[in-house]
């Protein structure tokens, strides 16, 4: 762990700050969502599904976004030996991001939307956040200086944020007439760039876990050398043409579900790749599962092995004729979301943010019980969503279908288990952050009343978080 | 160890055949035409308006707590789906939706309908893993 000191969060650690604050937030939501599945009409007249949804939605996706920005901008400074090129832009990137995510969150409580599924705020909210990324850009380009020789982990880096600002701006392709009149159209370039989008915040996320892996293991052998180059390039295959395994059912061009299936298949060479090191990933594990950071990774390279098993069967089309529209696509979107990507940013996190003025000692156990709970939690909330998926798998094929609501209550048992692991779930993770989160927040504001106790009183919680913004713009 | 140049043409490769390929599906749109109004588009803005597709789906994509629409229209018919709309269920909010905003529904409901089936029973599955429609 390293040494214990009295520095207040640069810009970067700010963005990790604000993602935890997003996971948690999004959790609850999760666990309000799980709620209106069992008592149907909970909440109804203030906050209905409509809503929950993208609370919930979006808080997590913001979580997955800032999270990843603040791994990039930290890590990419400890690269280089040099700070970020300019502290104004990253400044104005992280205030676009806080107040625009604030902004939608608020305008979904108000029932304000106006997008679709997983982007549903205001078309208009767009704008500030592809401004914000194209910040990110021009500041990732300025700092890195060149391509030359670099290891696999900055291609992933450079990729996936050229990536992600295509494919949000393809995402809002349907603004325009063209492409909005037709339905079948208009689906295939969503899911096309959705498929792209989230392949690109993987090559964040991946590129991010790499560098902290190098850290851990105080070497760079693995990202300069050609395999690590092979599995990268063979993502970035996926990440661009396998995304049409999410329209199998649609009726638009053969040849996209054809190209998609075939190279989906080229995903059991990673799989293969797993296995073959499998029993090197567990010597490993055993010697560096005392360092928190790399409790994670080990946690989400299951993780990766169980989703991506899924994955690959989703992606057969005759598997997705069953698989598709039932819960088994959320049980891969869960293990996707929480068990590789919240996995590898809590270790970031760890990483990130463990060098503040007190110890994380006293909550050496509270941390340990939260992990454990985490992990069982998410297996069985999995595992419930396979179970609900399977039964209504069999529902959608039945040639006497019963009505839907029938069939939804039949699954009821399988909705409670996963709303008991996902309460469970959103514990362990409380568990989890609470040191971190409240570590930076004694320490901030230990160092911060000094310096600002001459010009602000900041005794009441509001004024303490006017002086923390101001402390923020100034910094 | 992978040499600059190599990378370099790797990646100009993929991204070439990425952008050809994207341009090729947004010039090209899917064969089947469907009817497309005025209505149906307004229809689309008032779905995305009031967040449908966070309960239905579309062919299978969208959310849980509620029925696939894809074809909705042709199975239940205009009346049904009006109904359902002015009123709300145990469930479903009443959106206190005007007329026209429940015709435009209708009609995009109308228009998702004539774009194909959504059924999976009538799907055939090849021997190659892929599946007819």
């Amino acid at each position: 762990m390293a040494p214990f000191n009295n520095k207040r969060p640069d810009v970067p650690k700010l963005f990790s700050l604000a993602a935890l604050l997003l996971l948690v937030t999004g959790m609850v939501w999760g666990v309000t969502g799980g709620l209106q599945y069992l008592m149907p009409g909970f909440l109804k007249p203030f906050l209905s599904f409509e809503k929950v949804r993208p609370l919930h939605v979006s808080s997590v996706v913001f979580w997955i976004i800032l999270g990843a920005m603040g791994a990039v901008l930290t890590y990419l400074q400890q690269h280089t030996g040099k700070k970020i090129a300019s502290t104004k832009l990253l400044k104005a990137q992280f205030f676009l991001f806080v107040i625009t995510v604030l902004v939608i969150l608020i305008s979904y409580f108000a029932g304000i939307f106006g997008g679709r599924e997983y982007w549903e705020f205001h078309p208009l909210l767009s704008l500030p956040i592809a401004i914000g990324w194209i910040l990110f850009l021009i500041n990732f380009l300025r700092s890195l200086g060149g391509l030359k020789n670099q290891p696999v982990y900055v291609w992933m880096w450079l990729t996936g944020i050229v990536f992600f600002l295509f494919t949000f701006l393809e995402s809002y392709l349907w603004v325009l007439p063209y492409f909005r009149d037709h339905v079948v159209k208009d689906m295939t370039i969503q899911w096309k760039s959705y498929g792209s989008m989230v392949g690109s915040w993987n090559m964040l996320l991946y590129g991010s876990s790499i560098f902290l892996m190098d850290k851990i293991n105080n070497h760079k052998k693995y990202s300069y050398s050609k395999i690590a180059f092979v599995l990268y390039f063979t993502g970035l295959f996926n990440l661009m043409f396998n995304w049409g395994h999410h329209i199998y059912t649609l009726p638009t061009h053969p040849h996209i579900k054809h190209i998609s299936y075939a190279v989906s298949m080229t995903e059991l060479f990673i799989l293969g790749r797993i296995i073959y090191s499998w029993r090197a990933t567990l010597t490993e594990a055993r010697k560096n599962f005392y360092i928190i950071s790399y409790r994670f990774l080990a946690a989400a390279d299951l993780w990766i092995f169980l989703t991506l098993v899924l994955a690959i069967a989703m992606s057969v089309p005759a598997i997705n004729v069953y698989t598709h529209g039932t819960h088994i696509t959320v049980a891969h979107t869960m293990g996707a979301t929480i068990g590789i990507n919240s996995f590898i940013l809590l270790a970031i996190s760890f990483d990130l943010l463990n060098d503040t003025c007190q110890s994380f000692e006293p909550f050496k156990k509270l941390f340990s019980r939260g992990y454990w709970l985490a992990n069982v939690s998410l297996l069985v909330f999995w595992l419930s969503l396979i179970g609900a998926g399977v039964l209504k798998a069999r529902w959608q094929m039945s040639q006497q279908q019963e009505v839907f609501q029938d069939m939804m209550r039949q699954l009821r048992p399988f909705f409670a288990l996963f709303l008991i692991s996902g309460t469970t779930l959103l514990c362990g993770i409380v568990m989890i952050v609470y040191p971190l989160l409240r570590n930076q927040w004694v320490c901030y504001f230990k160092n911060n009343s000094k310096k600002t106790a001459r010009n602000v009183y900041s005794n009441t919680p509001g004024e303490r978080i006017s002086a923390a913004v101001l402390f923020a713009i100034n910094e | 160890m992978l040499a600059d140049r190599q990378k370099v043409l790797v990646i100009s490769l993929l991204i070439i055949s990425f952008l050809l390929y994207s341009f090729s599906i947004y010039l090209n749109p899917p064969e089947k035409k469907e009817p497309v109004t005025l209505l149906s588009t307004k229809g689309k803005l008032v779905w995305q308006q009031y967040n449908c597709v966070a309960c239905h789906q579309v062919y299978g994509l969208g959310g849980y707590l509620g029925p696939d629409l894809t074809n909705v229209y042709s199975h239940k018919g205009a009346a049904y789906i009006k109904v359902f709309l002015a009123n709300g269920t145990a469930t479903m909010p009443n959106f206190h939706l005007s007329d026209e905003d429940i015709a435009a529904l209708t009609a995009y409901l109308q228009q998702i309908d004539a774009s194909g089936s959504a059924d999976p029973r009538s799907y055939t599955i090849q021997p190659d893993g892929t599946i007819q429609q």
